[in-house]
């Protein structure tokens, strides 16, 4: 598996040939809090770089989550419906949010590890 | 992701005296009124179990401490305060709030009466304004000192506090009442008083010794489950009892009668600050009132959002989270009077779509707390 890439909006992505995996970051389930719902979109839907595909509610806060590439949806993680704590416990792993058939290129600003780090500890 | 709720990360300026071990704890920081304190250690679901269960220890330093001495302080805060404290006495406390001449609600505070005078415990963000207020009212010769920052304030809280305190013959301190006890050893006033709607304790101690009552309370209640408990936790307890919360509940526009606390105005007591105007209130009867809904998983209500009936507007949310102790959303709404009944459906704005939302009885759970329901009549 290729490393993990990340975003401003602190959405990672693995990528595996033409599907890619989807989560939130550690550092933004830790900002958030405990995580109670979420709202998530239906397998098939088209989603491009950018825009919004669903809500992740917090106990602080409802926050909105952004596909970090285009594609489309080919997975929604189902056990998160019963247990989003998922997202807190293990993000880069059993709280992954879903996996998408890539369509065309990634984003050219996705961040690595490094990169990601960084953009994290100082805002820049 | 981005997020609607800002001060997710901390750059308050004031620091408590248990700062250090919150962050050794694991504490994530935000700010809270101005202040660095801990919005959970491990996960707001455990830490609020463990206050509804066993028990919790919350860091509330952050309070507005003053002390009010001198001839004349109870003549002064009875003139200043609505509820009436001739009903109280020495070695009680008392839930009070300070309106203006208009009778809207500049803060809630608890008042304790010492044998040398009173100790007034006011919100974090509107420590300096009651200062000033207090100030500006205060006749010659009541001398009124903030005592923030030497004395901290920690809370205990749980169904089993009492039998998990470090302190001798907790036992027959009432609801409410007071005194000093020595707490790990430490010198200490300890309050039955507290802002979970469980039974517990409000524990004053000096600010260069908190540490070591923080540490022995965690220390002795870690076998039951006992945890340090954060802002989240307190904030879902504390709406769980439907205790409000100054400046999200209730503000200067907001009177007494409307946010549920009809009965901690004594107009019968003599004149205070906003007593004409509370009198006429009383009188026409409140526009609107505090009504508890209960939503769907996922569905949380929060502050500011829109609640209608019917298809109406009837107002607005003032307080909403996940409960993890009932296993649903739960929300405050202030509404026009008599808009929404126990039982019925009403609509909230939940990520700009109408969900549906029960109008339930409050306080939405009733905890350990010997009364923790206000008395029924106002």
């Amino acid at each position: 598996m290729a490393g993990r890439q990340y975003t401003k909006s602190h959405e990672w992505l693995t990528v595996e040939g033409k599907s890619a995996t989807v989560g939130i970051t550690d550092f933004a389930q830790s900002q958030l809090g405990d995580v109670v719902f979420l709202e998530l979109p239906n397998p098939g839907r088209k989603l491009e770089a950018g825009e919004s595909f669903g809500v992740v509610e917090s106990v602080k806060a409802a926050s909105d989550l952004y596909a970090p590439l285009s594609g489309r949806v080919a997975e929604v993680n189902d056990k998160l419906a019963g247990k989003p704590e998922l997202i807190n416990s293990d993000p880069f792993g059993d709280g992954w949010i879903l996996k998408l058939d890539i369509s065309g290129e990634l984003p050219k600003d996705l961040m690595d590890e490094d990169a990601y780090k960084k953009f994290t500890e100082t805002g820049a | 992701m981005t997020t609607s709720t800002p001060n997710l990360t901390a750059n308050a300026a004031l620091k408590t005296p248990l700062y250090k071990r919150h962050v050794a704890l694991g504490g994530r920081m935000v700010d809270f009124g101005g202040w660095e304190l801990p919005q959970q250690y491990t996960s707001i679901r455990d830490e609020h179990l463990a206050v509804r269960q066993v028990a919790g220890l919350f860091d509330i330093s952050h309070m507005g401490r003053f002390r009010v001495t001198g001839d004349g302080s109870f003549e002064f805060l009875q003139g200043l305060l609505t509820n009436d404290l001739s009903r109280i006495g020495y070695g009680r406390a008392q839930y009070n709030l300070i309106c203006n001449e208009a009778g809207g609600i500049l803060d809630d505070l608890v008042v304790y009466w010492g044998e040398e005078g009173f100790f007034v415990v006011v919100n974090a963000a509107n420590r300096e304004q009651d200062l000033d207020w207090m100030r500006i009212h205060a006749p010659a010769g009541v001398e009124i000192e903030d005592r923030t920052f030497e004395l901290a304030l920690i809370a205990f809280q749980g169904p089993r506090a009492e039998e998990l305190t470090p302190a001798d013959r907790l036992e027959d301190l009432p609801y409410f009442g007071f005194r000093p006890s020595v707490v790990a050893g430490v010198d200490a006033l300890v309050s039955r008083t507290g802002y979970t709607g469980e039974d517990g304790f409000e524990i004053f101690v000096s600010a260069d010794r908190v540490g070591h009552v923080w540490d022995a309370i965690l220390e002795k209640g870690a076998h039951a489950g006992v945890l340090p408990a954060g802002l989240g936790a307190r904030d879902a307890t504390r709406l769980e009892a439907a205790l409000r919360l100054y400046g999200s509940d209730m503000d200067e526009t907001v009177n007494p009668y409307e946010a549920g606390l009809g009965w901690t105005v004594r107009l019968d007591k003599g004149g205070f600050i906003g007593r004409d105007a509370l009198t006429n209130v009383k009188a026409d009867g409140p526009k609107r009132t505090i009504v508890g809904l209960q939503t769907a998983a996922g569905d949380i209500a929060r502050h500011g959002t829109a609640v209608s009936s019917r298809g109406r507007l009837v107002g607005t949310v003032t307080s909403g989270t996940h409960s993890f102790f009932l296993g649903h959303p739960i929300a405050l709404a202030m509404v026009e009077v008599a808009s929404l009944r126990v039982g019925e459906t009403a609509a909230v704005d939940v990520r700009g779509r109408e969900a549906s939302a029960e109008v339930v009885q409050l306080p939405f759970y009733r905890g350990s707390a010997r009364s923790a329901a206000a008395p029924t009549k106002s």
